[in-house]
């Protein structure tokens, strides 16, 4: 527990900043959920087929980081050998209590939604992987169904279809719920918004669009395999249409607190001049809005007129960019709403320790987990193509090995 | 004729069909269900017929005064709480507020270490930046403690019911059950709550529950020399504090957040947040 440097009067009880980088970790994954499992649907729902190369590595990604999602709250609860309480016993005014039910409902909607996706390929797997213990694996992945006729696949895809229709909702509802948390505080002037559900909703899908465009094309170059320019200009399209609402919102928020210019305005006023200026104002608008708008934006203006090539790259650097940004953004709503005290009258200083936990190290650490569940996600399952014997399913999931020719992207 | 097969399939077809139906209404009526259950949940730990001050004329209903223009600063009741009830170093229950006024309008609000040792060596004056360079105009004291608000934020929020309202108004933490989270500290308006490094619970001022059970005072209205505390049961109508709120004029801390709290203030000003 820290002491921190204060300025002018900070209320006694308040010397403390308890929601730390934990809390700024958690919005960010289940964020980067949200938005990768809109990706997904895109391509499951709404069929659009540009995004297919993404679709199945979109919706992996999703599971790969709500997985994880619970862990920084873990590391941050004073008990976390009680956490069940919050289903055992549910306060029903509460919106927190709701999360254990919103993230089990999500995370078995999303393993049934992905089991069904593979399930061709398991059954496929069970009797052609090479290791016996994979195919035991696979056997017991495919819930013992090696035979995927031609009628159940279709009848997989139906069901599919409305899992991935109730998941839209649902992932809307982790997310717009996290914005919810803060927006419904009135005793924080910074938080107390209707609007933070839908910015926390909007930046979720920006930063999950990045985040499935920024490995898509870092997984192929590494790998050497062909980037597919359609699929990226699709994901810069979105990301691009999802940013410009997000901060557009995001400044409204802002105007809209000067131009009222309550009470709190004055201390609201010194936050953002003061400890807020350079993860605010340089960070997450100048770095993580404006330059990502005019990259991302030349991108989706002249399309063809850039090459793929530079398309990959602008993609790649305006995808992390957008990273930073919604990092940024979740740092300065949780951290913002902290660094002043409720007399209104006083500021705190919040420095990020490297080590203990809820350190730097093990928020990075934290952070880690997900991509190493993706690698052996990866390992198990093709994240980018299907393996299934059906040659037509094979051509339509356009099998990135064997379909395509390697590194054309030069 | 179908042939077996197709039967198999269709009935299998239908299975799902059905599971889909049933999951959607599932959450049809649980969010139903919830919206209702927030709707018309009750704040008070038990609902009965309210009275003039929210509970019925039998029932003991507290409340507490605190009459601004009585206290002295001196930290006695910040003394006598942390004493009464092992209050970790650099946190407060309870603690008093130092409000000085200059001429040219500038206003210093301290409370160092939450007063407990009175306020003689940290007379804002001492301190005074150089541009105001004048003696101050007037000053007074505001002892602050939880409000046991009537729609308190901080129950609202609790996501596994740790906090909550006794059948006297009395707002609580059950430490058994508190998962250490933080929100109620976040959804307080008044920084009366506090994480206790010590059991990583939420912890606040009891109004000293296990004395007033027992029919005595809380500890900072006992050692309080100057009677700016007053602690009573508002529903009898003869008691102190009902004597009090009935001929005097009565203010609470951030009335415009509507929390309605149980703590009343005598001699507010507007500086006071």
């Amino acid at each position: 527990m820290h002491h921190y440097v204060t300025e002018g009067y900070v209320l006694p009880n308040q010397t403390h900043i308890y929601w730390t980088t934990m809390i700024v970790l958690y919005p960010y994954i289940t964020g980067i959920v949200a938005g990768a499992f809109i990706i997904s649907s895109l391509y499951h729902v709404f069929g659009k087929q540009e995004l297919q190369p993404v679709s199945r590595f979109a919706m992996v990604m999703a599971f790969a980081f709500l997985l994880f999602a619970t862990l920084p709250l873990l590391n941050h609860l004073g008990h976390p050998e009680r956490a069940f309480n919050i289903m055992f016993t549910p306060n029903p005014t509460s919106a927190m209590a709701g999360f254990g039910f919103i993230y089990t409902a999500y995370l078995a909607i999303l393993a049934v939604e992905i089991w069904l996706v593979y399930r061709s390929d398991i059954a496929y797997l069970a009797h052609h992987a090479k290791a016996p213990a994979m195919r035991a694996l696979y056997w017991v992945l495919a819930l013992g169904v090696t035979d995927v006729q031609e009628e159940s696949r279709r009848l997989d895809h139906r069901v599919m279809l409305v899992l991935a229709a109730i998941g839209i909702p649902a992932a809307c509802v982790l997310h717009g719920y996290v914005g919810f948390l803060f927006g419904a505080i009135k005793a924080n002037p910074w938080w107390a918004s209707p609007l933070m559900p839908v910015i926390f909703l909007l930046s979720a899908i920006v930063s999950g669009i990045a985040m499935v465009l920024v490995c898509y094309i870092t997984v192929q170059k590494v790998k050497g395999r062909v980037i597919d320019t359609a699929c990226v200009q699709s994901l810069i399209e979105y990301a691009w249409y999802s940013l410009i609402i997000d901060v557009t919102l995001e400044m409204l928020e802002l105007v809209n607190h000067a131009y009222v210019g309550n009470e709190d305005w004055e201390i609201l006023k010194q936050l953002l001049t003061t400890k807020l200026f350079v993860s605010m104002f340089l960070v997450q608008v100048l770095v993580g809005s404006v330059l990502p708008f005019f990259l991302l934006g030349a991108v989706v203006v002249f399309k063809d007129r850039i090459a793929a090539a530079t398309r990959h790259n602008i993609g790649l650097v305006g995808g992390v960019l957008l990273l930073v940004q919604v990092l940024a953004m979740r740092w300065n709503v949780v951290m913002g709403g902290q660094m002043f005290s409720k007399s209104l009258r006083g500021f705190l200083d919040f420095k990020v320790d490297v080590f203990g936990r809820d350190g730097l190290l093990s928020a990075v650490a934290l952070f880690a987990l997900p991509f190493g569940a993706l690698f052996v996600f990866s390992n198990v399952l093709p994240l980018w193509g299907s393996i299934a014997t059906d040659p037509k399913d094979r051509l339509s999931e356009r099998s990135l090995d064997s379909v395509q020719p390697r590194r054309s992207w030069h | 004729m179908t042939s077996p097969a197709d039967h198999e399939e269709l009935t299998r077809r239908a299975f799902l069909e059905k599971c889909a139906e049933a999951g959607a209404h599932t959450f049809l009526f649980g969010s139903l269900f919830v919206t209702t259950a927030m709707m018309r949940l009750p704040q008070e730990a038990t609902s009965r017929t309210v009275g003039p001050r929210g509970g019925t004329a039998k029932e003991v209903i507290y409340g507490f005064v605190v009459d601004t223009t009585k206290c002295i600063g001196c930290g006695s009741c910040v003394r006598a709480c942390k004493a009464e009830n092992n209050v970790p170093d650099g946190y407060n229950r309870t603690w008093v507020e130092q409000y000085t006024f200059f001429p040219n309008g500038e206003v210093i609000v301290n409370s160092p270490n939450g007063g407990e040792n009175g306020f003689e060596d940290d007379l804002p004056e001492r301190n005074m930046p150089e541009e105001i360079g004048q003696l101050p105009v007037r000053g007074f004291f505001v002892p602050k403690l939880c409000n046991h608000c009537i729609d308190t934020p901080c129950i609202q929020v609790c996501p596994v019911g740790a906090s909550y309202k006794t059948a006297e108004g009395v707002v609580l933490v059950d430490p058994q059950r508190c998962v250490g989270c933080g929100y109620c500290v976040q959804a307080c308006p008044f920084g009366s709550r506090f994480l206790n490094p010590e059991t990583n619970t939420a912890d606040k001022c009891t109004w000293c529950y296990h004395r007033i059970t027992k029919g005595l005072k809380p500890a900072c209205v006992e050692y309080c020399p100057a009677k700016a505390r007053i602690f009573g049961n508002v529903n009898d109508p003869y008691s102190e504090i009902s004597q009090i709120l009935a001929t005097n004029r009565v203010q609470v801390l951030k009335s415009y957040l509507g929390t309605r709290p149980r703590t009343r203030y005598i001699g507010l000003d507007s500086e006071v947040i």
